[in-house]
């Protein structure tokens, strides 16, 4: 064994112990522990959970990526992903918190007095959080399979047993602390190459810092206008300014920040904490978690793709010898992630942007991440910490997601709809045995990949930002606010959503059933459908008050109720006395 | 009766300058205004970029953290803190 998989299986090994030794430490004895944690998590400690459920395979793998080919473009993600976090804690946690229930859809019927509401907020739960986990459990395959050579298929298995050990057992209280470990190791496997290639570029080793500084090569050039002018000689956008459109980029921000508002999974964890002042803070903690990341992915993306440029092109003219190629290009060439065609048969790279003579005819966006260290020529050490801290960010989503589809299931669905007089040991019984089928179910779907998996981001975030996020809005900020007006809302912002979403993409993503193609003329305003959650978000407002004001308002004692959450003042309806 | 609505509209009037700023640092200076912003530079930055892939992610940092520190004093103000 080399020493690269010796390090990789040590840290891997490693922290899976960890895990489950915190799983067997943490595990759940009520149902309060295992859907809240018992409302007794520190603001700290939640905010730290926090960063671990939001940061996904997404976040640690693909959005550096995403952004070192869009350049200025990408910052969609990094606002978008972020800003929603101050709606979070403004708008909605504090006063979710204050109400007092496990989940948002048992939110939702309680504000809206409804069964119905309550169904429909479950059903926009479960798909948003399904198309979610699939990408979870591929990259759980994909982290496995690249680092430790395993095939694919068992390194999705150890991911699944892994996962069902401290879900099962631990539920929210487990699932906190394992989260607050993980956030722990994602963090320290994202940063560390960062500051190590900080420092070799441009000699500071704060990766913020570095990304505005002047090359260390003694050219007093700045880093970004280097790499600007590199790639716009090779016929790429200038990176710094490469928009994706104003109208794309403002639709698409707006979707991802009220999207992120309005994710279940995410809210769900504001549950746990003791109080609504605690409530407010763990948002504030979370957001700073989330931000170490979050601002450290652009200098990840640039230096990346600067790094990318200079190994095939170390001066102008002067291409690499394909010959001479180093390890990584041959570690990912047969991964078939990255592939090279030498079209004008001189055996040298040229990487242009140009589809004619372009000879780097399959760059995959995933593997910067991941490539990043090796790059670089960084130690082995710190390529396996890498791998450790991909799969943490898979893992640790993957639980969050998990626990919210059980909850939606057992909780909202059994006992709050089908069988109210269940007692609490049948229902956490029937939580976990819940989770179990989830978790297969998952790893069925990561084993057999739906052809709509590439689409299930436009998906998961067009759901929540157009169904569930208005109508929370609307059911804390507007006391009048009724239960058919509100219904009236969701399914209109989600049927448009996702007819919208469907008309461009394929019905279920099934190609040739898009009936008005995916090309980009048909679409409205030049919205992509991955933004189109922003404009469905808009319908459900208008729909909403429309209806309200044919209809009448909400009766008198539910006004009351928004009256008692939007206060702190008086009884909690504390998540352990339910 | 009056207290919880004054209450309530301090905190609205809280929320909506918060959001003002959130919505400025974002959607104003990271996409609507960042070529005019790009003119000017923070080192290696150019502005407008800065905003849209650092400066707004720390505002909405701070924002959260003013936001709570505001409240418990207006929840200390009116006497609708938790018991």
């Amino acid at each position: 064994m080399d020493e690269l998989r010796l390090y990789t299986w040590i840290a891997v090994g490693g922290t899976f112990g960890l895990y489950f030794f915190i799983a067997w430490w943490a595990r759940a004895g009520s149902t309060s522990e295992f859907y809240a944690a018992g409302g007794g998590i520190t603001p700290l400690q939640n905010g730290m959970a926090i960063g671990a459920d939001w940061m996904s395979a997404a976040s640690f793998i693909s959005m550096a990526g995403l952004i070192a080919f869009l350049g200025y473009g990408g910052s969609v993600f990094l606002m978008g992903w972020t800003g929603g976090y101050v709606l979070l804690a403004l708008c909605l946690a504090p006063y979710m918190r204050k109400h007092g229930k496990f989940t948002v859809p048992e939110f939702i019927g309680d504000r809206f007095y409804s069964k119905t509401a309550r169904i429909v907020a479950v059903v926009c739960l479960i798909i948003a959080s399904i198309t979610y986990i699939i990408g979870q459990m591929k990259g759980v395959g994909v982290a496995f399979s690249r680092f430790l050579e395993v095939p694919y298929d068992t390194g999705l298995y150890i991911g699944m047993a892994v996962v069902f050990v401290y879900a099962t057992l631990g539920g929210m209280k487990g699932i906190t602390y394992t989260q607050i470990a993980q956030y722990v190791v994602l963090i320290t496997a994202y940063t560390i190459p960062a500051i190590f290639i900080s420092l070799q570029l441009t000699g500071n080793p704060i990766p913020q810092l570095g990304l505005g500084s002047t090359l260390a090569d003694g050219s007093g050039v700045y880093l970004l206008d280097k790499l600007d002018m590199v790639v716009s000689d090779l016929g790429f956008k200038e990176y710094t300014t490469s928009s994706l459109g104003s109208v794309e980029m403002f639709a698409y921000t707006m979707s991802l920040m009220i999207g992120t508002a309005g994710l279940p999974h995410v809210i769900m964890r504001f549950f746990t904490v003791p109080s609504v002042k605690a409530a407010r803070q763990s948002a504030g903690y979370a957001l700073v978690f989330i931000a170490l990341l979050y601002t450290v992915a652009p200098a990840v993306g640039a230096m990346a793709r600067f790094n990318l440029m200079n190994t095939i092109e170390p001066a102008a003219g002067q291409n690499l010898d394909y010959a001479e190629r180093p390890q990584w290009f041959k570690d990912w060439e047969r991964t078939g992630l990255l592939a090279f065609e030498d079209k004008n048969g001189d055996g040298k790279i040229q990487y242009t942007a140009d589809n004619e003579t372009n000879e780097m005819v399959k760059v995959d966006r995933d593997i910067m991440v991941l490539a990043n260290p090796s790059i670089a020529n960084l130690p082995n050490w710190v390529i396996a910490l890498v791998a450790a801290g991909g799969l943490a960010a898979a893992l640790s989503t993957a639980a969050g997601l998990l626990l919210a589809i059980s909850s939606a299931i057992s909780h909202d669905l059994m006992k709050g709809v089908l069988m109210p007089d269940m007692s609490e040991k049948n229902e956490l019984a029937a939580s976990r045995i819940v989770m179990t089928i989830s978790i297969l179910f998952a790893g069925y779907l990561g084993l057999n990949p739906p052809g709509f998996a590439a689409g299930t981001v436009a998906l998961a975030f067009g759901l929540a930002a157009s169904s569930i996020f208005p109508a929370l809005m609307m059911g804390i900020f507007s006391k009048k606010m009724s239960s058919k007006a509100a219904i009236a809302g969701m399914c209109a912002g989600l049927g448009c959503t996702m007819l919208y979403v469907f008309q461009h993409k394929g019905i279920m993503f099934i190609p040739g059933t898009s009936f008005l193609g995916g090309m980009e003329p048909n679409w409205f305003l030049g919205i992509s459908p991955n933004a189109f959650g922003s404009v469905g978000a808009v319908i459900n407002f208008a729909v909403a008050f429309l209806v309200l004001k044919a209809t009448g308002p909400a009766p008198v004692n539910i006004q009351n109720m928004v009256d008692n959450f939007r206060s702190p003042h008086g009884k909690i309806a504390a998540a352990h006395d339910h | 009766m009056e207290n919880t609505k004054s209450y309530w509209q301090e905190n609205l009037r809280l929320i909506f300058i918060c959001l003002i700023i959130w919505f400025v640092v974002s959607f104003g200076f990271g996409l609507l205004l960042v070529e005019p912003l790009n003119e000017f530079r923070l080192g290696g930055y150019k502005l407008g970029f800065w905003f849209a892939q650092q400066g707004s992610i720390y505002t909405f940092v701070g924002l959260i953290f003013w936001y709570t520190k505001k409240m418990n004093e207006l929840d200390k103000k009116h006497n609708v803190e938790e018991s």
